[in-house]
């Protein structure tokens, strides 16, 4: 009786399971597609806001470079990768991750965007988790601060004037929240300093090839 | 038990028995993702489709599982409507799957679900079960959304923002800006205002609730009290 029990229990339960899994599987059959589109697009816009389309011609998803930083100057975790945007084969732009680890409330990523005249194309922060209201400025949907890095270079402003006003430098802080921009500026000084030192190796660098970039789409929060 | 009526369902769902405000399920989500009318609308819809779903293949299959193996058998159909509905979402609505995150995942947990199939769809005919998901599903999107639009408005000064996450490029324009050059109000963002706010409409909604419940009781009770005086009187010799 009780064995009995059990075992139609049982039956019923994998049943279950089969019925459930299959319908899962089906869903995911018929939206994998879709949803990997959607995800590419997805990247494919944070990436154009950075180096808008009316510059380069290439598509700078399929010209991925992975980014070699020893000195860990980008504070990046895990193996980075650099986007490189060209007009007609030539080299226009470069799109560098990097984190900044000192935000107010732990790390900021970012994706700095370096012509290869050293001038920063754009700034975009990927993800934060700093005040709403203060801190969260950083953030192009906020705030238009972030645009504020657009055009600057190693030379403009000088090296030490890298900083935000309320350290002797030439970018705004926010009121109530200066942490969170010193560590932006810092980071995008920082980046700019890497792409001086590996451009050529950035540029020389032969593409990764498509399939390789499916497989590694954990990196895929842009 | 008799099943209710669909109009006893419809004024549970939405009011005598909200799953928000009155049984008080599913708290964790309703508090966090408020922040913003399209966040709120955006978990409310995928609450409304897992628990349609859900009651619907609960009902379906109230007389075939025993009860020793009801509620492993229960979760996994919700787990695979919140899968379902997860990968959908992430097909459609990709940017607002990304800001909805971990909520989406969560809807499994979300006790108004496991309870209504518990409750309701297990006992009931499949029409007053699905109508039971889809009420309780509404009552609790209206909850989300008068929250959302309350923390929005006082948080930012502004209502409906970013709604073209869900409804496409052309609700882009939807934004309205009440007040310009809004300072930002902290407290409405953060979870402490969502508990706040939470708080005030259940205050409002018991308000109402002894209002009218006053206004019966005036009413009805009158004419018996008369009656049974006149009789009193009336029958003393």
């Amino acid at each position: 009786m009780l064995a009995g029990s059990i075992k139609s229990n049982a039956i019923l339960l994998g049943a279950f399971a089969l019925a459930t899994t299959m319908l899962i599987a089906g869903t995911h059959l018929g939206t994998k597609d879709r949803i990997y589109e959607q995800q590419r697009a997805a990247e494919q816009r944070a990436l154009l806001e950075i180096v808008p389309q009316t510059l380069h011609n290439n598509s700078m998803l399929d010209d991925q470079v992975q980014i070699n930083d020893p000195a860990a100057m980008l504070r990046l975790r895990e193996d980075g990768k650099a986007y490189r945007a060209r007009q007609d084969g030539a080299p226009v732009a470069a799109i560098i991750p990097a984190i900044a680890p000192d935000g107010y409330s732990g790390e900021i990523e970012l994706l700095i965007g370096i012509n290869t005249d050293g001038t920063v194309s754009g700034v975009r922060v990927l993800s934060h988790r700093e005040t709403p209201g203060l801190g969260d400025k950083v953030d192009i949907k906020k705030s238009d601060w972030i645009t504020g890095f657009n055009g600057r270079s190693l030379l403009n402003p000088l090296p030490e004037q890298w900083k935000v006003i309320k350290d002797g430098g030439v970018f705004d802080q926010f009121t109530g929240a200066t942490i969170t921009p010193r560590a932006v500026t810092l980071t995008v000084f920082r980046a700019l300093q890497y792409y001086q030192q590996s451009a050529e190796a950035i540029w020389a660098a032969t593409a990764e090839q498509n399939t390789e970039e499916g497989s590694s789409n954990g990196d895929a929060q842009l | 038990m008799a099943t209710p009526s669909y109009k006893d369902i419809t004024v549970n769902g939405f009011w005598k028995n909200n799953p928000a405000i009155v049984q008080l399920l599913g708290l964790c989500p309703l508090l966090a993702v408020t922040a913003s009318v399209v966040n709120a609308l955006g978990l409310g819809l995928a609450t409304i489709l897992v628990l349609l779903c859900s009651n619907t293949a609960v009902s379906l299959i109230r007389n075939l599982v025993s009860d020793a193996v009801r509620l492993p058998a229960f979760v996994m159909i919700i787990a695979a409507a919140v899968t379902v509905t997860e990968l959908l979402m992430q097909a459609y609505t990709y940017e607002l799957y990304q800001i909805l995150g971990i909520f989406l995942p969560l809807i499994t947990t979300n006790c108004v679900i496991l309870g209504r199939a518990d409750a309701f769809a297990s006992k009931n005919p499949l029409l007053p079960s699905m109508t039971d998901g889809l009420m309780m599903g509404l009552g609790f999107t209206a909850v989300l959304l008068l929250l959302g639009a309350m923390r929005e408005l006082l948080g930012t000064g502004a209502i409906f923002a970013d709604m073209d996450l869900l409804f496409g490029p052309s609700a882009a324009t939807w934004k309205i800006v009440l007040v310009e050059g809004y300072h930002d109000f902290l407290l409405a963002i953060l979870p402490p205002g969502a508990f706040i706010f939470c708080g005030l409409i259940i205050a409002l909604k018991n308000r109402i609730d002894s209002g009218i419940k006053a206004r019966r009781d005036a009413l009805r009770e009158k004419p018996i009290k008369g009656a049974k005086r006149v009789r009193v009187t009336g029958t003393i010799s």
